[in-house]
């Protein structure tokens, strides 16, 4: 990755960047080391971990019981790290469905599912979600039976939601791994569901 | 009665959500990574981070990228704090952008 050192033209974001940075490591605070490690760490963290959270949930009882009464203390029988923050854990059922977002900026889940997406940061995201759930899960693709009832869930800085998605029909003999394979990030926000095609 | 802040915006009218994703330059990721450095080293506060990016006017709040909005954000932080002054930053970002001219 290193591009530092080769100096592009810049905007002036990036230029605010490079100089805070350069300050930070000459009053020692930071090192490029360590910024570096950290951009690598990031990169590893991939919706694959909160995957791996849900396919457990889904092929063990005690340790679902365990993840919808404190998500934070079973992440961390994963070996998942959760610094600092209370996860939640919300599970869908054919009577509800849940999904989240968070109005006033754009907490959520990182350490299980990596970088938000843009979309989830977005003023229409943001602002519709809480109000007309259904129309901006159909906008996504995804349809809920008039019977189901939505609840969204609005992150906080210190409170933070994964979806549990619903194991889909047709997988009652897959293991783990193969299950981990079709629980997409977005089926872990709520809008999209797994399938068994994972698509 | 309490004026709604700008970035307040649950349940508030907007368009279709747009699916947009992209990958994050490194610039961005790295804006990324000094936060959460700092925050471990207890240099910032995620609240203070945020109330930052709320005190951006409505004009900026709505223009700047989400990664110019931290960057903008930790800096002012930053100063705020004490940690560097606007002076230092100041001189740092004409040497740098000189030395980008330069090649």
């Amino acid at each position: 990755m290193n591009d530092q050192g080769a100096y592009k033209p810049f905007t002036y974001y990036q230029l605010m960047e490079t100089s805070l940075r350069e300050l930070l490591v000459e009053k020692g605070i930071l090192s490029d080391e360590q910024v570096n490690a950290e951009v690598a760490a990031m990169r590893a963290r991939q919706p694959e971990r909160g995957a791996r959270v849900v396919a457990r949930a889904w092929t063990e009882a005690a340790y679902k019981k365990r993840l919808l009464a404190n998500a934070t203390a079973a992440c961390e029988e994963l070996g998942l790290e959760i610094p600092g923050l209370h996860l939640v854990a919300v599970e869908n059922t054919p009577q509800v469905h849940n999904a989240i977002v968070c109005t006033l900026c754009s907490c959520y889940p990182r350490v299980l599912l990596g970088i938000p997406p843009d979309w989830y940061k977005s003023r229409n995201y943001r602002s519709r979600m809480v109000r007309e759930p259904r129309a901006v899960l159909a906008e996504f693709g995804l349809r809920i039976p008039d019977g189901t009832q939505i609840r969204v869930h609005d992150s906080t800085a210190d409170m933070r939601y994964l979806v549990l998605p619903m194991r889909p029909k047709g997988t009652e003999d897959w293991d783990e791994a193969r299950l981990a394979g079709i629980v997409t990030r977005d089926a872990m926000i709520g809008v999209a569901v797994p399938t068994v095609t994972g698509g | 009665m309490i004026e709604r802040g700008h970035h307040d915006m649950g349940g508030q009218p907007a368009g279709k959500v747009e699916r947009t994703e992209h990958d994050y330059p490194e610039w961005e990721r790295r804006v990324d990574a000094m936060v959460q450095l700092l925050r471990t080293r207890r240099k910032i506060t995620v609240d203070e981070l945020r109330k930052n990016i709320e005190a951006l006017p409505p004009e900026a709040y709505d223009r700047l990228s989400y990664y110019e909005k931290w960057i903008s954000s930790l800096t002012q932080t930053l100063i705020q704090r004490g940690v560097i002054t606007s002076d230092e930053l100041g001189r740092k970002m004409e040497q740098v952008e000189q030395r980008a001219k330069a090649g």
